[in-house]
């Protein structure tokens, strides 16, 4: 090796893509170990492990582009819930083809995304309140709709009468695999959603703005960027993966759950986390986030995989949540 | 007190402690090298400190003045040579450990915790306690008022640190470095926020503790402030040292040579105005309301002209009313703005920053780290955020190889020096990241520069890159409105110098009549027509 391509190779180790993908090496390097009698090597415990993170990975998005503006947003899982209820209250009991419902509900998501946007914008109230107070507000509106009940293809009538409609075929579409089974939708869906903030956070100017607030607010505002707008559009674009992972959920269980995804929401600021981008803001990408998925994924798999008991399985977390930040510091 | 103040070059004094030179250095380094992984910043370098002198440590931005501080006051401990502070050799693992062998650094950023008190900051992490750990608030009090009493600060002990002007909390800062019995004190650039009066109290603080035999590092950029106070002068460049030389030795041209390694010329050459008659900004009555209690007002009745091409000084003490004006002009102080503003001969109604630079109004404030850059964000993405339209079409995609030919072109007119394009901003030299600042106010193409301090903590060389660059774009027709707190760049670069004072205009002084005796009369209230309103 020449001595100019070792410089390069000894900057790139410092970058933080490099750090990232170094622990989900590190990780899948794990998994070839403790390979559960060689269960790790098969395909198939890979395309469960890359849906199950599927929809914690849509929320992991929207999470990096919040983070990124030095926000945070807490209200991802209860609006995927409200997303998954509205989504199945309209295909079932309304009985609404699948065209109008899902751009109905991705609307309804975006909306109260931007709602939460603008109060962090406008009224600058901080960002994990808010979201907060979505978050409460949300998990209600959910109760409300599904009138606390999950919302199934049995719906009951107003006179009480019970009666059973098809589950409409965009459930099973969303939940089945391609690639003679090799791969499931809602992991390509994911991937769509990593594209999307990939091209929103680095080719399009709103991708600059959104670095350049998360970096120094007040300097943005006076290099002439829309602070307010940018902000919103921030918020706007986690409610609307909030809902498309609604879908997901709504899809892969059948029906809407007003309780599904309970704090989902820190699965993926753990997700962003170890990954890489920092909660301080200005910095980061959705590529980092993407191998910090991954590398939860694989954790997860393995330990289920060497039927680690649930306990072990959340200390672990924990641990390596602290391990992977350091490591990213390069402290480790 | 007050004579040392105009008399800084004389030594000693109270305790006679005869000739420096026959006094053991309270600091020695010897040989002192200094890596940051593979890169050597400090290439064996030699500096010594005596007590009572006042050591200025000169050098541009990068030279490793900073590197060098940072190890004597126990930042970096990585590092290859010898430390001897007071005779002992040392080798500090942490600022602690520097502060209880007796070195006190006072930094460009203060150093107090602004929501605690006076006797708070003083004691803060050696708090005197008693029985059960309690802190003993009472002796902390007492304590404080005996050492205020030494400063010239009429404060009372309770009082928050963030309710007093940035001076007195350098004094306190001073006052505590002096109560935990400091020998050697580091200054590093302290009167960048300072005004001129507060400079003048500053430096006589210093002459006093040299008089108490205290070993003093100054660093500054200042030539002015180095012959004021300096006892002796060291330089480095590139991490090297280039000499030490007592002040008297060293005339300015030398020193300046020593720093930046060429002769730099007479900078600030006179200069004529190309587009004489076309008004780039009419400003009629241009008032602005006090932040917070509204019925006063910071800047009043404010008129004149700036014609294209042309570079308009606003000079005025801190607290006139300048920077206001320019904020006011860039449309970033809201609804607190009256008057009426016209641009190119046509309303300009001061609606905000997006406007303004959409319309080439660009205003650079004088403070690039909180108000001018982003540190993560990369040196592209940094000079192209004003002006990022450019590249864009109607969705908003970026035409990245366009933004990265223009970001190339127009950081090599400035001369910027960054290792890479794509490297975050804040590992840039303070020098090259004013020039990515200035290069974004440049690069939406303005009609009217609104400079704040341009040249503000940067070092001779990048100065007169940046004198040139200015020229150039008056040249072009832009029309600059320019703050300096230094006179001769002021004096220098403007064909017209407006002088304000308690918020209105006080005298316009013609290029050829001004003087610095003229300016500052005049920023002082001495001269001009101040009670009336300003001359248009």
């Amino acid at each position: 090796m020449s001595p100019a391509w070792r410089v390069k190779l000894t900057v790139w180790w410092t970058t933080p893509v490099a750090r990232a993908l170094l622990a989900l090496l590190l990780m899948i390097a794990i998994g070839g170990i403790f390979n559960a009698e060689g269960a790790f090597f098969r395909w198939s415990v890979h395309r469960d492990m890359l849906r199950q993170v599927s929809v914690h990975g849509m929320l992991a998005c929207g999470m990096t582009v919040v983070i990124i503006t030095a926000g945070i947003d807490l209200s991802v899982s209860s609006l995927l819930a409200l997303a998954a209820v509205s989504f199945a209250w309209l295909t079932l009991p309304q009985g609404w083809p699948a065209v109008l419902a899902i751009p109905l509900v991705l609307a309804f998501g975006t909306a109260l995304g931007s709602a939460s946007g603008a109060l962090v914008a406008r009224l600058r109230i901080q960002p994990f309140i808010v979201t907060l107070a979505m978050m409460v507000f949300a998990r209600g509106l959910a109760k409300v709709i599904s009138g606390g009940r999950k919302i199934t293809n049995y719906v009951t009538e107003a006179d009480g009468t019970t009666r059973v409609v098809d589950l409409p075929a965009i459930f099973g579409i969303i939940d089945s695999k391609v690639l003679s089974g090799n791969l499931s939708i809602v992991t390509i869906i994911f991937l769509l959603c990593v594209l999307v903030t990939w091209i929103v956070l680095s080719r399009l100017r709103l991708g600059r703005h959104i670095y350049a607030v998360g970096g120094n607010e007040e300097a943005a505002r006076l290099s002439g960027v829309p602070v307010r707008r940018t902000l919103i559009a921030a918020y706007a674009l986690s409610g609307l993966f909030a809902a498309v992972a609604g879908i997901c959920q709504a899809a892969q269980e059948t029906h809407g759950d007003p309780e599904t995804g309970m704090a989902y929401e820190l699965d993926a600021i753990a997700m962003v986390v170890i990954g890489g981008t920092t909660l301080a803001g200005g910095k980061g990408s959705v590529v980092l986030t993407l191998i910090g998925v991954l590398t939860i994924g694989y954790l997860q798999k393995i330990l289920s995989l060497n039927a680690a008991p649930e306990a072990t399985r959340l200390m672990l977390t924990g641990a390596i949540i602290i391990c992977a930040v350091l490591f990213q510091r390069g402290k480790a | 007190m007050g004579a040392a103040g105009e008399e800084p070059i004389t030594r000693g004094g109270g305790t006679g402690t005869g000739h420096p030179a026959r006094r053991d250095p309270v600091v020695v380094m010897g040989g002192i090298r200094k890596s940051f992984g593979p890169v050597e910043v400090l290439h064996g370098v030699d500096f010594e400190v005596l007590p009572g002198e006042v050591h200025v440590l000169a050098g541009e931005n990068g030279a490793g003045k900073s590197t060098l501080i940072k190890i004597l006051s126990g930042v970096y401990d990585d590092f290859s040579g010898e430390l001897f502070v007071n005779g002992r050799s040392q080798r500090f693992a942490h600022p602690n450990e520097a502060a209880r062998a007796g070195i006190a650094t006072i930094h460009q950023e203060l150093s107090l915790v602004s929501s605690m008190s006076v006797a708070d900051n003083l004691f803060l992490g050696r708090e005197v306690t008693r029985r059960l750990g309690r802190v003993d608030f009472a002796f902390h009090e007492s304590e404080t008022e005996r050492i205020l009493t030494q400063t010239d600060l009429d404060i009372s002990p309770r009082q928050l640190v963030e309710e007093l002007p940035i001076s007195s909390q350098q004094t306190l800062e001073i006052a505590r470095a002096l109560a935990r019995d400091a020998s050697v004190i580091i200054f590093d650039e302290p009167t960048s926020a300072l005004n001129e009066r507060e400079v003048d109290s500053l430096f006589q603080r210093i002459v006093e503790l040299r008089r108490r035999g205290r070993g003093i590092v100054y660093i500054t950029h200042k030539i002015e402030e180095i012959y004021r106070l300096a006892d002796r002068i060291t330089v480095l460049r590139d991490g090297r040292l280039v000499g030490t030389a007592a002040a008297n030795d060293l005339p300015p041209q030398q020193l300046v040579k020593w720093m930046v390694g060429r002769d730099l010329g007479r900078g600030g050459k006179r200069r004529r105005a190309f587009f004489p008659h076309e008004a780039a900004l009419e400003v009629l009555e241009l008032g602005v309301a006090h932040p917070t209690r509204r019925s006063r007002s910071v800047v009043e009745g404010v008129s004149f002209n700036l014609r294209q091409g042309e570079i308009v000084g606003l000079a005025g003490l801190q607290g006139s009313g300048t920077s206001e004006v320019l904020h006011a002009l860039f449309g970033a102080l809201g609804r607190r703005v009256a008057g009426r503003v016209r641009l190119c001969g046509e309303p300009f109604p001061l609606r905000g920053a997006r406007e303004s630079i959409e319309r080439g109004v660009v205003l650079l404030t004088n403070d690039r780290k909180s108000l001018g850059l982003a540190p993560e964000l990369n040196v592209t993405h940094s000079v192209s955020l004003a002006g990022l339209s450019r590249f864009c079409n109607l969705v908003g995609w970026v035409r990245r190889e366009e933004e990265r030919e223009t970001v190339r072109a127009v950081a090599e007119q400035f001369r910027l020096a960054a290792p890479s394009f794509d490297a975050p901003v804040r590992t840039l030299s303070g020098g090259n990241q004013q020039k990515v600042y200035l290069a974004r106010c440049l690069l939406p193409q303005p009609r009217v520069l609104l400079l704040d301090e341009p040249t503000r903590g940067i070092d001779v060389g990048a100065k007169a890159d940046i004198y040139e660059l200015m020229r150039a774009w008056v040249g072009q027709g832009i029309a600059i409105l320019l703050i300096t707190s230094e006179m001769d760049e002021l004096l220098a670069l403007c064909d017209r110098i407006l002088v304000m004072h308690r918020g209105r205009i006080a005298v316009e002084l013609a290029r050829e009549t001004a003087s610095k005796d003229a300016v500052l009369s005049a920023a002082m209230g001495l001269t001009g027509n101040s009670e009336r309103g300003g001359v248009t």
